[in-house]
């Protein structure tokens, strides 16, 4: 659900007024393709499963970064965590402070993403040591 | 004999093609996707890394951030004052434009034809009228011919 309000393309509204009928049934006739829509929550679990990959490698990593922040959405906390917990493995931070920058600046104008993810991903940055880069003043010039 | 095949293709290939085999310039650089040399302080960081990142100072954390990323997202994303330059040139090059047309009205262009005196408008507007051009809602409907001026 929240993914949904996280869509942050031009066309907004009007893809989340259509978008809900295809999501709760994938193989009905309104796809506008043919062949299944992803809904929100396999897209979420594809991407929670290959940050949990146990011996993800640095490439790996930047990689799926690099493609998650091409789409056209903010992650949901859940893909954070894991992807912060696979740089955690690679014994990376630079790359996990990176993570929560760019997800900053995907979220654009919509201030109240950030601190929203921040607070859902709490737990994880206290249980980590990660810094967020506000706490270590990179945020600023 | 394939060491030497391989050579052989290498000398005939474009001089671009063979350096960016080691990596130094082009589309994939490889220091964008390698550590950089690390000076011994920088080494030790990052064998401190390997443990719990909660022991870490802020110092420590940003020296490791800076030592992957040249530049945070907010210097990276940073506007510059260029545009006032730009908008300053597009200015100075629109008024010396008009510098140009004035003085090529002056120097380059000949006369106006006689059609433009003051004289010759008259009779053509007095041409005009006689022959009633327009005269329902256009230039003749707006003179009163009975009292030979413009209406009021």
């Amino acid at each position: 659900m929240f993914r949904a309000v996280f869509r942050l393309s031009a066309t907004g509204a009007r893809s989340l007024a259509r978008s809900r009928p295809c999501y709760s049934a994938p193989l009905a006739s309104r796809c506008y393709s043919h062949g299944k829509v992803e809904t929100d929550e396999e897209f979420d679990a594809r991407w929670v499963t290959y940050f949990s990959k146990p011996d993800i490698d640095a490439w790996e990593l930047r990689k799926g970064m690099n493609t998650l922040i091409g789409y056209d959405l903010v992650p949901e906390a859940k893909i954070l965590d894991s992807a912060l917990r696979a740089c955690r493995r690679l014994n990376d931070l630079a790359s996990a402070i990176r993570i929560l920058e760019a997800v900053k600046d995907k979220a654009g104008p919509h201030k109240d993403i950030y601190p929203y993810l921040i607070q859902e991903l709490k737990p994880t940055l206290s249980e980590l040591g990660i810094s967020t880069p506000e706490e270590l003043g990179i945020d600023k010039l | 004999m394939l060491a030497t095949r391989a050579l052989r293709l290498v000398g005939k290939r474009a001089i671009s093609t063979s350096v960016c085999v080691r990596g130094g310039h082009g589309v994939a650089k490889v220091e964008d996707y390698t550590l950089p040399n690390l000076s011994p302080e920088q080494a030790s960081l990052k064998e401190k890394e390997k443990g719990s990142w909660a022991a870490l100072s802020d110092e420590e954390k940003i020296a490791l951030y800076r030592i992957s990323f040249k530049q945070s997202f907010a210097e990276m994303t940073q506007g510059s004052s260029e545009w006032k330059s730009v908008v300053g040139g597009m200015f100075f090059l629109i008024g010396f434009t008009g510098l140009v047309v004035l003085w090529q009205r002056k120097y380059v262009y000949g006369p106006v034809p006689h059609t433009f005196e003051a004289e010759y408008k008259e009779k053509e507007l007095q041409r005009v009228l006689d022959m009633r051009m327009n005269p329902v809602e256009g230039f003749a409907s707006k003179w009163d011919y009975e009292n030979k001026q413009w209406k009021k």
